[in-house]
């Protein structure tokens, strides 16, 4: 039989997530978002985070919901615009912001799962980002050292799961959900729809359960869209 | 003097068959809304898609389904979704044709500056950086001078940059420059713009052609 990866809810799923802990958090916006465990982050009350995410959601939702209770010391991303609160704590110097480009963010996700310690890319270069840090030529081309990311615990978020962990992701909430899911020490993945085994196609998973220590099923998504764009019928 | 979706239209005619590309945010993404005729071009967006297709009709919209610029979309058939390092993956490894992105300033040398304003809120270079040192082939679309009507085709930027001398190609609402040898040559006007106005509003280094200037076909 397969391992059971399978908790009760967002409760039990972050149990053990302690004051001062580094988080990663999947998704871009507020797309893919494991909204029922940032909910218990708050109910945690757990302080002095340093939070990797892309991005750092917005006022009253994602992890927005975080910073206005002052929960989160450090945030580590790519892009943090569509926020009032943050904006507020990091030109105050509550909050300590370190800005990645996203495509470092995402191969430095993907390392620390990975085994990788660091890799070079040529992101950065001759900006403010690769100063400091280890340069080298490779092909007549320069680049710098960027080294992996890892986490106490990493939270991600799927369409559907099954008791062994394994995820299937939709559209492009997948984005850094997968990553993420291999860099943390422990991953909770909540889904949309857990499943018994054998009901997903194999051929068809995108992350393997081995990455995953705790699943569950969550309740109420919201999905809020953050840009509304349509076009008109006809 | 071509507008946003002006520039955009003359971006357009620089895709070719089979491209892959990267829009950005801003009058790049208008680019999508003047694909030539009879040509096949995918659009990547960053945050996990290919074959990215327009916004949705109202009420068919998925909170699941977003650009890089967080708005709602649509997949066209034959479109793929993956994640941020595979996509980051097809952008570092130089499997996206075009990028095509907005810029704050220039520089002749082909550096670029569009992330961050030194004493204001900085947003995040997003996947800016990424994009502007791997990609081959990047077209600059913005306004050839700023607010304040300075211009943002500069001997050196002066903001912090994003990349170092990866611009090829800039049209703003003026002109269509190409850069090269560490200038910016001046290959067509904008309708009704004259080659004395674009010196005017040009800060670099600027070469003009042997011969006439060509107004721009649209």
């Amino acid at each position: 039989m397969a391992i059971s990866k399978v908790v009760a809810n967002a409760q039990e799923a972050c149990a053990g997530i302690e004051s001062g802990m580094t988080l990663m958090l999947g998704g871009f916006g507020l797309c893919g978002i494991p909204e029922n465990s940032i909910k218990q982050l708050v109910n945690l009350g757990v302080t002095n985070l340093t939070c990797i995410s892309n991005n750092a959601g917005v006022d009253d939702f994602g992890l927005g919901l975080l910073l206005q209770g002052r929960q989160i010391k450090k945030m580590i991303s790519s892009y943090v615009g569509e926020n009032d609160e943050f904006e507020r704590q990091m030109l105050s110097g509550e909050l300590e912001v370190d800005l990645i480009p996203q495509g470092s963010l995402a191969e430095r996700c993907r390392a620390g799962g990975a085994g990788i310690p660091a890799f070079f890319t040529p992101a950065g270069y001759g900006t403010e980002v690769g100063e400091g840090k280890e340069t080298r030529d490779f092909n007549g081309k320069p680049h710098i050292l960027e080294t992996a990311l890892t986490a106490d615990y990493a939270i991600v978020k799927a369409w559907k799961g099954d008791t062994a962990g394994n995820l299937i992701f939709k559209a492009t909430a997948r984005n850094f959900n997968p990553m993420m899911a291999m860099a943390g020490t422990i991953t909770v993945a909540e889904v949309e729809e857990l499943v018994p085994l054998g009901e997903l196609n194999p051929n068809e998973i995108h992350t393997p359960g081995i990455f995953v220590q705790r699943i569950f099923q969550g309740t109420g998504y919201e999905k809020r869209i953050e840009q509304r764009t349509v076009r008109t019928r006809g | 003097m071509l507008d946003k979706n002006g520039i955009a239209k003359r971006i357009a005619q620089e895709l070719q068959d089979g491209f892959y590309v990267n829009l950005g945010i801003g009058i790049p993404t208008l680019v999508a809304n003047y694909i030539p005729e009879g040509i096949d071009v995918e659009f990547q967006s960053e945050n996990g898609i290919l074959g990215m297709g327009p916004f949705p009709f109202e009420g068919d919209e998925d909170p699941d389904l977003i650009n890089a610029g967080k708005q709602t979309i649509t997949a066209m058939p034959g479109a793929v979704y993956f994640d941020s390092a595979t996509s980051f993956a097809m952008i570092r490894g130089q499997h996206v044709q075009l990028t095509v992105l907005g810029a704050m300033e220039v520089a002749q040398n082909g550096d670029i500056a569009n992330w961050k304003i030194p004493g204001r809120m900085v947003k995040g270079m997003g996947g800016a950086m990424d994009l502007v040192a791997s990609a081959e082939n990047i077209i600059v679309a913005m306004m050839h001078t700023n607010k304040r009507g300075e211009s943002k085709l500069l001997p050196a930027c002066s903001l912090p940059l994003t990349g170092v001398g990866c611009v090829t190609k800039v049209v703003t609402n003026m002109a269509t420059l190409e850069i090269k040898d560490n200038a910016f040559h001046l290959l067509e006007r904008a309708p009704g713009v004259t080659v004395e106005e674009i010196q005017a509003a040009t800060a670099g280094k600027l070469v003009l052609p042997a011969g006439e200037v060509p107004e721009m076909s649209l």
